[in-house]
């Protein structure tokens, strides 16, 4: 089964039609030209990939991601979560 | 060419149940931002609106015609009779056929399409109620108000999102000034707090969970409201001849399109449309003191509106004051530049600017003077009122006091 982080990957390079082997921990969402509407997009799908909720609001920026390792994070932690409660 | 003014306003919003409990809430700074009570909010992430509390549409309408009537239109309706009651306009004869009715909204009978559309799904029914299509449609606002005052000329609802109001306002005032018309009633109504729609702009992740802080640090977003706002324009010449109290003039309009994204904004669209406004209004830079952003409270506009007002104005923009009345009533999205339109005139009546309330801290890519929280006196005598909506489009209206 894929790692969380290799779905994570699957949905960015969809969403946002990235060249998938640019996606790693420490690339910036902006160096790839991921706009805000391209995370609200990977976002949703996240979310409906792993049956979790992620608390993002494009106006706030503690609740922005500023690296893709930052997405994977947010989300592997709400799965564990999510698996703990499970 | 006619000048053209207002000689009514009719509004109904989350600041209360008429034009005066409006202004009494917005020229005080008041939020009537709160809990969403009029939907189950179980299945909410975001709970808080800005919705017109205790409106009881029996008060209004006789039972018989309420299955005829989304909340939109019955917003629409409500608010139209005010207007049109101070203006002391009857649609009689000649003036009937002379007198257009152009109202805009973003998306028309919300509450019809979510209540008829979860019977079919969620409840499995078979049918819905006969009226559900002529209830929801984005025109039937207008044609209600056209058959309860007889306006029989040039009649249409106008739908460009957040910019309906403003888009429908002015294709009024162009109407006439021109001639086409004597007389138009106009504005803009919304009622979208429904489930469905919550879940939609909730999925867009633009909406604050607190409060809406326009041009604020620390703002979180847009706060969804409801209401409606509807003004009677007639020309100078009419007004003046039957003695009629002018509220304003309708000075100029000016439209663009950003032509760049469905959602973020173009400072360089939205300059556009003002300097358009200005030009149409043969007003100076200078002239204008007071400008009603459309200040939604999200990072994306208020950053990109003080640029295109800095673009615009230059050094003149430092002496502007600027202010959010959706800090206050939220958007209202289609009914929105009419409710913001009516702040205006209402201030330029009063010598009252109307702040921007919750606000908190300066931002720094926000550096124009919002007039936080305290609404502050002075002579108002060319104002605009901004709308930019999703899709790009942009409608700025300007306003003069009338002086007679």
């Amino acid at each position: 089964m894929a790692s969380v982080e290799e779905e994570i990957y699957d949905i960015i390079a969809e969403k946002a039609a990235v060249d998938r082997s640019k996606l790693h921990r420490d690339a910036r969402m902006e160096d790839l030209e991921i706009e805000s509407l391209d995370v609200v997009e990977i976002i949703f799908a996240v979310e409906e990939k792993f049956d979790i909720h992620v608390p993002y609001n494009a106006n706030d920026s503690e609740l922005e991601f500023e690296t893709i390792g930052d997405v994977v994070e947010a989300v592997e932690k709400l799965v564990g979560d999510k698996e703990k409660a499970g | 060419m006619h000048r053209v003014v207002v000689t009514g306003i009719g509004v109904l919003s989350a600041a209360g149940p008429n034009t005066a409990a409006f202004w009494d809430t917005v020229r005080n700074g008041r939020s009537a931002i709160g809990p969403i009570t009029i939907i189950p909010t179980d299945l909410l992430t975001v709970k808080v609106g800005a919705e017109v509390r205790d409106f009881d549409p029996k008060q209004h309408f006789e039972s018989k015609r309420l299955g005829m009537l989304d909340r939109f239109s019955q917003f629409a309706l409500v608010a139209a009779r005010e207007a049109i009651a101070q203006s002391g306009l009857t649609f009689e004869g000649e003036l009937s056929e002379r007198t257009a009715s152009i109202i805009g909204s973003g998306v028309g009978g919300q509450s019809t399409l979510d209540d008829s559309y979860w019977q079919i799904y969620g409840e499995k029914r078979t049918r819905v109620h006969p009226f559900t299509i002529p209830k929801l449609m984005i025109n039937a606002a207008t044609s209600h108000i056209t058959m309860e005052h007889g306006i029989r000329g040039p009649a249409f609802a106008v739908a460009s999102a957040c910019s309906s109001a403003g888009h429908a306002i002015g294709q009024a005032f162009q109407m006439v000034r021109t001639g086409m018309v004597d007389a138009a009633v106009t504005g803009g109504t919304e009622a979208t707090i429904t489930v469905g729609t919550m879940k939609g702009w909730e999925a867009l992740r633009v909406m604050a969970s607190d409060t809406c802080r326009p041009f604020s640090k620390g703002r979180t977003g847009m706060v969804l409201g409801e209401g409606a706002a509807i003004f009677v324009l007639e020309t100078l010449e009419a007004a003046k001849a039957r003695g009629a109290a002018i509220l304003a003039e309708i000075a100029g309009f000016g439209m663009s399109s950003d032509a760049m994204d469905i959602t973020l904004p173009d400072p360089n669209g939205s300059a556009r449309a003002v300097r358009g406004a200005l030009r149409d209004a043969g007003l100076n830079l200078e002239d204008v003191s007071y400008i009603n952003a459309h200040g939604t409270g999200t990072a994306a506009n208020d950053v990109t509106e003080t640029r295109a007002l800095r673009m615009v104005f230059g050094d003149h923009a430092d002496k502007l004051m600027v202010s959010s009345t959706k800090s206050m009533i939220g958007h209202a999205l289609g009914g929105a530049g009419a409710l913001e339109l009516a702040a205006t005139i209402l201030g330029m009546r009063d010598n009252v600017v109307s702040p921007t309330a919750n606000y908190t801290e300066r931002d720094p890519d926000c550096d124009l003077d919002y007039v936080p929280n305290e609404a502050r006196e002075a002579v108002v005598n060319a104002a605009l009122s901004n709308s930019f909506a999703f899709g790009g489009l942009n409608a700025v209206i300007a306003v003069k006091r009338f002086a007679g």
